[in-house]
């Protein structure tokens, strides 16, 4: 017979009173995991209190309930294997709304627009290549200070030269929106010391760039596409060994960072070979122009209207992915027809995941190795 | 010639100590690229009495020195890089013309082998016509920087030869066989005496002694891809492809597309070649008889007497 769960277990017992609720936590996380089943908790005063997520399909208030007369609230939610689900905890205190992390769960995943907390499901297992791995010899990162006259700024960027670089090889480009994101929260350097290391990545030259007003630069910004392709590109192309051809050229990013790069290699469509979009804030409407996003998505679905209604060819290859537990699951996979009708190769990868940098470095050797595949295949031990 | 599988468990000593041999040996570890010099435990396993050929760093050297040079060679690597990555398309594309084809389960058997035969065919001329382009690069290379009027290039491979005729036997490890093999070219290693050396050689190491070199992985990012023809070898092992780690890197399972390969292939024999495999090639160049091959049904099969002296036909 399956063993009771942890909360049932707890509710059979008598006297339940507020010291054995302080044992239970001392001994579990939370959520608790078991197997499929996973105990969402919250321990406080309040009225009402709700799990906040964003599965498209599911409803996305799930109430809790309050064990007996003691502080605590609990539901417990099924989640498939291998899943990692970004929620918050809504709690009603008479009139009064507030909406927060968990406080009894440390885990959060980190987002262009913030922190949510996140429930690891049974089987999630974080990437062993994304840890440093003393074996792989590790990659330097330079800066680079370009001044921009499209943006009216200086970028720095960050300058990734790979493991035993040489001047006198060439290597492919890799243009990376949201670079010190990308390096801070979605591990990057190790993942790509490792990855190169381990021949599933071609070694390559990787440029990290930072926006200064994100929700301008990257929502179709003719002044960041100008600064990438006719300035960016350039200064990389003299002053580093490049491949300086579409196929060695590759623009990544997500969220509003993927909308910067589809944008730019519209705005520029013979000078990126290859795309890299995660979690692409793809939105778009059928009818009229309510999207609900708000006025910051306001210049993004003019666009993919614009680009729905005329699709073409902005590079050869696009990497697209996307988290099912996010609400951008709907336009990215509305728009995968759409880009292989353009005549685009379009490798498409979905995860039981939601809209995180956790996320996008778990999928990070499924996009890098597709893009730039390394040299496994002449490598014979 | 002895071929061996993968070293991750090295039994080289143990190879070595059965034929008798007890040096000077001359190494080869080219395959291993800036950790060429990194040969203690080769060294180890033959005695101490090994003698590094350096080709890479020598390679280096020359790339580093010869700017003339190291653009032609930067050229033709970037010619035979599109050549392959175009070659690839064609063989996508007729690997999967052939898959359909074998699924087309309401054809009669005949009219469906027929056709299937055609596709091989075609697969079978792209590897001869990208083979033939790919020496036409090279030779168009050899003739314009003509390696042997430099000085550099001379002096490196009259140090080659010098060592390699010193040497008892030779050993060229696995490794990055593309490297391996464009050192070796470079260096001249066969007139300098590869030939008429008795040879231990593993994994990239025994690719670069064939006629053909054949790329392969099925289990790549970019999912299966079929194998590919990558250039000439040294030519000393006859009628032979090798497939390193084939149950870890080939879809050993599905015959059908093995029987391909060895269609594909023939006459060469295909010779998977995991850790733990000793196959013994006779002087002539050829394998001897009980050598475990893929077979024409698409599984393993032992290698007969007189099999080696033919091979099969399509």
């Amino acid at each position: 017979m399956a063993r009771q769960l942890a909360i049932h277990r707890l509710r059979a017992r008598k006297p339940l009173d507020e010291n054995a609720i302080d044992r239970f936590l001392e001994r579990h996380d939370v959520p608790i995991v078991e197997g499929e089943k996973c105990t969402f908790l919250f321990r406080g005063a309040a009225d009402e209190v709700w799990v906040r997520h964003r599965i498209v399909g599911q409803p996305q208030q799930v109430p809790m309930r309050r064990m007996g007369d003691t502080s605590l609230w609990y539901v417990i939610l099924e989640l498939p294997a291998g899943s990692r689900v970004e929620y918050q905890l809504e709690v009603r205190r008479g009139e009064h709304y507030e909406q927060g992390n968990d406080p009894l769960n440390p885990r959060v995943a980190n987002s262009p627009v913030g922190s949510s907390s996140v429930c690891q499901a049974s089987g999630y297992v974080e990437p062993d290549w994304s840890f440093p791995d003393p074996e792989a010899r590790p990659g330097e990162i330079i800066d680079l200070a370009v001044q921009s006259r499209a943006l009216r700024r200086e970028n720095v960027c960050r300058v990734y030269l790979p493991a035993r670089f040489r001047d006198t090889h060439s290597y492919p480009l890799l243009i990376v929106h949201d670079g010190d994101d990308y390096l801070g929260y979605a591990s990057m350097k190790p993942v790509l010391d490792n990855l190169i290391h381990r021949l599933d990545v071609a070694e390559a030259i990787v440029v990290f760039t930072s926006p200064g007003d994100r929700n301008r630069e990257y929502a179709n910004s003719a002044q960041h596409a100008r600064f990438v392709a006719k300035e960016l590109v350039p200064r990389l192309e003299s002053e580093f060994p490049l491949l300086s051809k579409p196929s060695g050229r590759c623009l990544m990013g997500a969220s509003f960072g993927a909308v910067a790069s589809l944008t730019t290699a519209y705005r520029y469509p013979d000078v990126f070979g290859s795309l890299l979009l995660q979690s692409g804030s793809f939105v778009f409407t059928d009818i009229g122009n309510e999207h609900g996003g708000g006025e910051v998505f306001d210049p993004v679905v003019r666009f993919m209207n614009r680009y729905r209604a005329a699709p073409r060819k902005v590079a050869d290859r696009l990497f697209v992915s996307c988290g099912i537990y996010e609400p951008l699951i709907v336009p990215n996979r509305s728009m995968i027809p759409v880009f292989e009708g353009a005549g685009m190769q379009v490798r498409y990868v979905e995860a039981r995941d939601g809209h995180s940098w956790e996320d996008w470095r778990d999928r990070l050797r499924d996009g890098l190795s597709w893009i730039y595949p390394g040299p496994q295949k002449y490598v014979y031990e | 010639m002895v071929l061996l599988g993968p070293q991750r468990r090295p039994g080289l000593d143990k190879v070595v100590a059965t034929l008798g041999l007890d040096g000077p040996f001359a190494t080869i570890t080219a395959g291993w690229q800036e950790r060429e010099s990194a040969d203690d435990e080769l060294t180890q396993h033959l005695g101490g009495a090994a003698v590094n050929l350096r080709l890479w760093q020598r390679r280096q050297d020359v790339l580093d020195r010869d700017p003339e040079f190291a653009a032609a060679w930067r050229h033709r690597r970037a010619v035979i890089d599109e050549m392959q990555e175009l070659y690839l398309l064609g063989v996508g594309h007729t690997v999967a013309a052939l898959d359909d084809l074998r699924a087309q389960d309401e054809a009669s058997d005949r009219v469906r082998d027929l056709a299937i035969r055609d596709a091989e065919e075609v697969l079978r001329s792209l590897d001869r016509r990208h083979l033939e382009r790919v020496r036409e690069v090279h030779a168009e290379f050899y003739a314009a920087v003509r390696p042997h009027e430099r000085d550099l290039i001379a002096g490196h491979r009259a140090e080659v030869a010098q060592i390699l005729g010193q040497a008892q036997a030779v050993v060229i490890a696995g490794g990055h066989v593309a490297e391996l093999l464009d050192s070796q070219h470079l260096f001249n290693v066969v007139p300098a005496g590869l030939d008429r050396l008795p040879i231990i050689a593993w994994s990239a190491g025994a690719m670069a002694l064939t006629e053909r070199v054949v790329l392969f992985n099925d289990n790549a990012s970019r999912g299966p891809r079929s194998p590919e023809i990558y250039d000439d070898g040294l030519g000393l092992l006859r009628e032979t492809v090798v497939f390193p780690s084939a149950h870890q890197r080939l879809h050993m399972h599905d015959l059908p597309r093995m029987a391909t390969m060895t269609r594909r292939f023939a006459p060469a024999w295909c010779v998977p070649l995991d850790p733990g495999t000793r196959v013994t090639v006779d002087a002539g160049g050829r394998l001897e008889a009980g050598t475990t091959v893929i077979g024409p049904a698409g599984s393993a099969a032992s290698l007969g007497h007189g099999e080696n002296q033919g091979g099969i036909n399509g």
